[in-house]
């Protein structure tokens, strides 16, 4: 084994960005088992793990990190199969610099492990391995209803399922996965090599997919309860309708939702010339937002053939995305006009986009969020030519569950109301989490609301 | 899979599905949509439910052949399946859930463009079969693109069924503007809701007419759709000055409020890209619509 800086992470391959700002294939190649075993020599296998403590799902971090340095990678994948059913998607998508890896302390005077490359290199391990989760032991004879099959839905009815429960998961798509296979793009989660087989693992545990099935609109909740026997729902149906500016000329032609650009290009694969889906591929796209999403919309638009700028009313300190994300679209020439903000779309005489005003932007007192305030500079506007604008801006929830199921609370912001601790909502047997719950979050956010909800579940199962 | 029990053309191009998909046949009411993906690299189509049978579990789908995905569902047969259909989708007609009493006591027209016969036939029959009162119009291009005319004359009567042609091949001659004028000014007709379906511009101009009339007017959007159930957003249309989705809070909107002209613009979206991918379809690797020549 070659000599290496202990105060550093084992760096990882990836596509040069040239190269992969032209195609659709994944950026991170991610460690080969030599580079894994020398990541894993970096950890100090703490006897008071600060990771595990930053990980929503709670992963035995040092332990599955211990067996790859013993070249069990088998016995590594158990050791997070026991707490996560998407190590695969999380390796790849987990903001771990704000968790586990956030928490590490080799972090304190040099860079933290890389806990997330390994955790994806025991997953891929695994699955190239043919590596299936163990089937539960003894049947509860319970049936319970989860709505939405995104990571909250997915990791509740995995974890359910392994408790013996005979869980039915119910997908409004065509697809199951929920932003796994809408949201997320090809180039950071592959579908068909990373997503579908996490997704067989939670049906090889025994859970029933029913895509095509809208609750709420095809049976309601109370109908799944009343007529169908089931005991408990889950709804974990992700954050709803896109959110847009309420300037002038949002309706013009060429504006899309994020939610919709990334939609036709992950789902439908309007990407792909075979593929029905169109999408329009702009020569200069503007996306306003500077989350995860703005980040996955603007790299997708690159790959299209445009030109792409990210326009976002603060300063890069604040960019709400995931810092590889940030550092990963730079590297591909994405421009970022920072402190900027929109103030009308500009359309042609045929209604199409031709241009964005924005006003310049200056940061003022912190506001309730903690972040500084953007305030206007006044007489700074001016305009960026453009001929298509995606709008970042997060969602707001869908009303088709909370307005179909009789004495579900719900809050001001529409959100629905649950225990953070167990899911529970303020309807008996009804359980809810991840961004249904919270608005617009991530991925292990989510999963880690649905491991609690599974756990509610079971606690409100077996006292009745 | 969702398999196909009958299938036929109504007329050119525009053909009629009967398919089974017992989850939206349970459910679904008049006004409702649902859609449908001919096989893994269709688009998701959404299209009005034309009819239902509970028992049997099925829907009747009404499709015109328009883009490449529509043009493969056009050619499928009795026997052969949808990979999906999902549904139902939207905001059932008003009318449904308000009180019967109240719905009596009103006297409805219904208007029909072309392709939106289709949906307004079961609001009809709902109507008929509740014991309210309904007019209709239809109006198409020509007699050969004329659809439904035996079911919608069983639904209401000869009597209270009035077909219009642009080109004057059968019955009436003219726009269904002409034939609302005709009933309300000259026969005096008095009515209490118009509900109008069709293609965007005749239900621009009937409400332009109707508002006139004094006559309230539901339209039915049906914009360009993605997902279908509030995630995508790329059925937002303006009413009243706000933004609205089509798919959750519609499709029927107040016609009178309703921003047709955005929504028009918006409509021409994919025209080119569709386009290309029928020419695709229809000419197969040979012709990528790029070469100018067209």
């Amino acid at each position: 084994m070659p000599e290496i800086d202990m105060m550093k992470k084992v760096p990882v391959r990836e596509q040069d960005p040239k190269e992969r700002a032209k195609n659709f294939d994944e950026v991170c190649l991610g460690y080969n088992e030599e580079e894994a075993k020398q990541e894993a020599s970096r950890c100090l296998n703490c006897k008071n793990p600060l990771c595990v403590s930053g990980c929503p799902v709670s992963i035995n971090i040092p332990a599955f990190i211990q067996e790859i340095k013993n070249g069990d990678y088998k016995k590594a994948s158990e050791i997070i199969a026991e707490a996560s059913a998407l190590p695969a998607v999380c390796g790849r998508v987990c903001p771990q610099e704000s968790q586990c890896e956030g928490k590490c302390v080799r972090g304190i005077k040099g860079e933290p492990v890389s806990i997330g490359k390994l955790e994806r290199f025991t997953a891929d391990w695994a699955r190239e391995n043919g590596i299936r989760p163990q089937v539960s032991a003894e049947k509860k004879n319970k049936k319970v209803a989860v709505i939405g099959s995104g990571p909250a839905g997915l990791t509740c009815a995995g974890d359910l399922a392994k408790m013996g429960y005979d869980v039915t998961i119910y997908e409004a798509l065509h697809k199951a996965g929920g932003v796994l296979v809408y949201g997320i793009p090809e180039f950071r989660l592959p579908k068909d090599g990373v997503v579908e087989p996490e997704i067989e693992n939670v049906r090889a545990l025994g859970v029933t997919i029913k895509t095509d099935y809208i609750i709420g609109k095809s049976e309601t909740i109370d109908e799944l309860m009343e007529d169908e026997g089931f005991e408990a729902v889950f709804i974990g149906s992700g954050a709803g309708l896109p959110m847009f500016m309420k300037i002038p000329g949002e309706q013009a032609l060429g504006v899309y939702s994020a939610n919709e650009f990334l939609t036709r290009n992950n789902l439908m694969k309007a990407y792909l010339d075979d593929y029905d889906t169109p999408v329009n591929r702009g020569k200069k796209t503007v996306v306003v937002g500077g989350g995860n999403v703005a980040m996955d919309a603007a790299r997708t638009a690159l790959r299209l053939g445009s030109e792409v700028h990210v326009v976002y009313r603060r300063s890069e300190k604040e960019l709400p995305a995931r810092a590889e994300e940030v550092h990963h679209a730079k590297e591909e020439g994405i421009l970022f006009d920072l402190l900027t903000n929109p103030v009308e779309i500009l359309s042609d005489e045929n209604g199409w986009v031709k241009g964005i005003r924005v006003i310049r932007m200056e940061l003022g007192e912190p506001d309730e969020s903690g972040r500084r305030r953007p305030v206007e500079v006044p007489g700074s506007e001016y305009e960026i030519e453009c001929d298509t604008v995606i709008m970042a801006l997060g969602t707001s929830p869908n009303p088709l569950i909370s307005s179909t199921t009789k004495g579900l609370e719900i809050n001001k912001r529409r959100c629905i109301v649950a225990d953070e601790e167990n899911g529970k909502t303020s309807r008996e047997g009804v359980f809810a989490g991840g961004d249904a719950v919270t608005g617009a979050a991530t991925v292990i956010l989510a999963m880690g609301a649905g491991k609690a909800a599974a756990k509610g579940i079971d606690e409100y199962l077996s006292n009745r | 899979m969702f398999k196909i029990l009958e299938a036929g053309l109504l007329a050119d191009k525009i053909c009629r599905i009967v398919v089974e998909a017992p989850n939206v046949a349970h459910a679904c009411e008049p006004g409702q949509f649902l859609i449908v993906r001919t096989d893994e690299k269709s688009e998701r189509i959404a299209l009005t439910i034309c009819d239902y049978d509970r028992k049997a579990g099925t829907v009747t789908i009404v499709i015109q052949a328009i883009g490449a995905s529509t043009s493969r569902i056009a050619e499928l047969k009795a026997g052969d399946s949808f990979a999906d259909v999902v549904g139902p989708l939207g905001q059932p007609s008003d009318f449904i859930r308000e009180d019967p009493e109240e719905v009596r006591k009103r006297k409805y027209l219904f208007v029909a463009g072309g392709l939106g016969t289709a949906p307004v036939y079961p609001q009809v029959k709902w109507l008929k079969e509740h014991g309210v009162e309904v007019d209709v119009i239809i109006g198409t291009k020509s007699h050969s693109t004329l659809i439904m005319e035996q079911e919608m004359t069983e639904a209401v009567g000869e009597e209270h069924l009035f077909i219009t042609t642009d080109d004057g091949s059968y019955k009436r001659h003219g726009m269904v503007t002409a034939v609302i004028e005709d009933l309300v000014r000259n026969e005096g007709r008095k009515y209490d809701v118009c509900v109008a379906i069709g293609p965007m511009i005749m239900m621009k101009f009937v409400c332009k007419l109707t508002k006139e009339l004094e006559l309230p007017t539901i339209v039915s959007m049906n914009p360009i759709m993605v997902d279908g159930t509030g995630m995508c957003g790329a059925c937002r249309l303006v009413v009243d000055g706000e933004v609205r989705f089509a798919c959750v809070d519609g499709p029927g909107f107040d016609g009178f409020k309703v921003d047709f002209d955005g929504a028009m613009k918006r409509m021409a979206l994919y025209k080119t890209e569709e386009g290309r991918k029928l020419l695709e379809y229809q000419e197969g690797a040979s012709h990528k619509g790029n070469c100018g020549a067209c």
